[in-house]
């Protein structure tokens, strides 16, 4: 059968040359304002890269800034520690899932997963008063790393709980009874049996969670106010606060969203499965 | 059966994370929504008030107003969304050369912090330096300046909306589609009937489990969007694009009025939870009707 130009491959390909810039544009003007002096930010725009005119002063002036090194160091701490403790647990609570007969599991499986669906503006007043109400002494929850590390377990946590489920229920059972009969502790199954098999699982889930982490704002602005402060809210403070300084804001951004799309083709395929909860498979 | 207090012990850490940091706070807004309790007011101490909080929402035109603008937003991009994701999705399933790069690049927008995708937008719109105020007045002699014009400022906040989200329906409708029995589809063709009555009588109903939950996903997500909004407008201009989880973290935080704010956020989740429920009923009963 012969194909009309509308079904052609050639077109195909020109539609999403055209797409794939229209989704980059945006993200693309952005580096470039990030790599131009403040001479030539404005006027005319123009979306050519002039390498002879290229600077990186924005990003090493916030990358000197102590400030804009503290919240980057603070969201790095946040966010691998998150995956990290999100990870062994959700691996646990998966593990107990799959593999014992705990009442009502159905439906604690379904209260785990409403926790990621909460709209979080909702619950900002009593995560706030916990976080500054909870004292021992003079410290207490808010404005430190292990109260957003805590925190974002609210909607990691049940995300890599759903995901490491499938993956645990995929081992087959057989593996650990035969442990069990050799007689091993729970504790020597899940790290001998179950963990290098839910390895690859266990890398997506990490990622994912930590991209998740990493670009939480709405939490980190409300619960921290100078210590444990993350890169997206000096982000937003760079709006409110000094306003005009366009470079370094795309500096910032550029450096905010740099991670996730460096590991996009990494985890590309299981993104559709981890937003939809699995309903839909990518 | 092995002893379940073994799996009990390795569930409780989860459970009790996500009872203090979700469970909780649901149930302290549930309590304080029935309080009138404002530290800034002459009496700093929550005092019992009934309904009176809802009841004051009920004509708070500031409120109604946000929600309205909510839902708005939310009607806008979820119907851009789906067209525009299922044209994306039938172009993606194409055969063609560089297929990964291209599906690569347009999930990219997905990975990106809401923030940051606030900040490209604004650096896309900034009145001198942004290229969209000097093409609308180049091309279309429209003066653009977000700050200024709510109609705008609310098209500029779907166009970004719909940059960021459009991707993931693109995505799960492709996945739906490429799951598609075969036959009664190549049926239907043998027996002459038009690609659109093919689209509506058969692809549709196969689709609808994909679609709802596609569009379950994308509501709540429309619903309680914050950051991106207040990166690229700061909900103005005046109070014109300050949706609902915006306008209730000004109450919480900068009013300080936490028991109005508890109310409004009941308010909020119990409109959400019963959007969700209409919907399915009106899609299931879209089922029922085309069978």
């Amino acid at each position: 059968m012969k194909r009309g130009f509308l079904q052609s491959r050639l077109l195909t390909v020109l539609f999403w040359l055209a797409m794939s810039a229209l989704t980059l544009l945006p993200v693309w003007w952005m580096f470039l304002v990030s790599v131009r002096s403040r001479a030539d930010l404005f006027g005319k725009p123009s979306f050519l890269l002039d390498v002879s005119a290229m600077t990186w002063d924005n990003y090493a002036a916030v990358l000197a800034n102590p400030t804009f090194q503290k919240y980057m160091t603070n969201s790095l701490i946040v966010a691998t520690s998150n995956a990290v403790l999100v990870s062994v647990l959700a691996l646990l609570a998966a593990y107990a899932m799959s593999r014992f007969a705990l009442a009502g599991k159905d439906n604690l499986f379904f209260w785990v997963l409403t926790n990621r669906m909460a709209p979080p503006a909702v619950f900002l007043l009593p995560l706030f008063l916990m976080f500054t109400g909870i004292k021992l002494g003079d410290w207490s929850l808010f404005d430190t790393r292990l109260g957003l590390i805590l925190l974002y377990c609210v909607f990691n946590l049940p995300f890599a709980f759903w995901l490491l489920q499938g993956i645990v229920d995929a081992i087959p059972r057989e593996l650990d009874e035969a442990a069990y009969v050799d007689g091993a502790s729970t504790f020597t199954v899940l790290t001998t049996v179950i963990f290098p098999l839910a390895r690859p699982g266990l890398a997506v889930t990490g990622i994912l969670t930590w991209v998740f982490a990493w670009n939480e704002y709405l939490f980190a602005s409300t619960l921290t106010s100078v210590e444990a402060r993350t890169i997206t809210t000096g982000l937003a403070e760079f709006v409110t606060v000094t306003g005009t300084n366009w470079g370094q804001l795309a500096a910032v951004a550029m450096l905010t969203l740099a991670p996730a799309a460096l590991v996009l083709a990494l985890v590309q395929r299981h993104i559709v499965a981890g937003l939809t909860f699995g309903a839909v498979k990518g | 059966m092995r002893n379940t207090t073994t799996g009990w012990l390795l569930i409780a850490p989860t459970l009790f994370i996500l009872f203090v940091t979700g469970l909780l706070p649901f149930l302290y807004v549930l309590v304080v929504g029935f309080f009138d309790w404002n530290t800034f007011a002459q009496n700093p101490e929550p005092q019992f008030s009934g309904v009176n909080n809802f009841r004051a929402l009920v004509f708070d035109a500031a409120f109604l107003k946000s929600l309205w603008l909510t839902f708005k937003f939310t009607a806008f991009v979820l119907v851009s969304q789906l067209v525009i994701g299922f044209f994306l999705a039938k172009m993606l399933l194409r055969d063609m050369p560089l297929k990964g790069l291209f599906r690569t690049i347009h999930t990219l927008p997905l990975m990106i912090a809401p923030i940051a995708v606030g900040a490209t937008w604004r650096l896309m719109t900034v009145p001198g330096l942004g290229p969209i105020p000097h093409w609308m007045q180049q091309w279309f002699d429209v003066k653009y300046i977000l700050s200024r014009f709510p109609d705008q400022a609310f098209a500029t906040v779907v166009a970004m909306d719909i940059w960021h989200w459009t991707p993931l329906v693109t995505l799960t409708l492709m996945a739906g589609l490429s799951n598609l029995p075969e036959e009664p589809l190549e049926q239907a063709r043998i027996d002459g009937a038009s690609e659109w009555r093919i689209f509506w009588d058969i692809t549709l109903p196969f689709l609808k489990p994909v679609v709802l939950t596609t569009v379950f996903i994308r509501l709540m997500d429309a619903l309680r969007t914050v950051d991106e909004v207040w990166m690229l407008t700061g909900g103005g201009p005046g109070a014109e694009t300050r949706f609902i989880g915006l306008h209730i973290w000004r109450v919480v935080f900068p009013k300080t009025d936490y028991g109005y704010g508890s109310a409004m956020s009941l308010i909020t989740l119990y409109l959400t939870i019963v959007m969700c429920w209409l919907l399915y009923v009106a899609m299931t009963g879209m089922k029922e009707k085309t069978r």
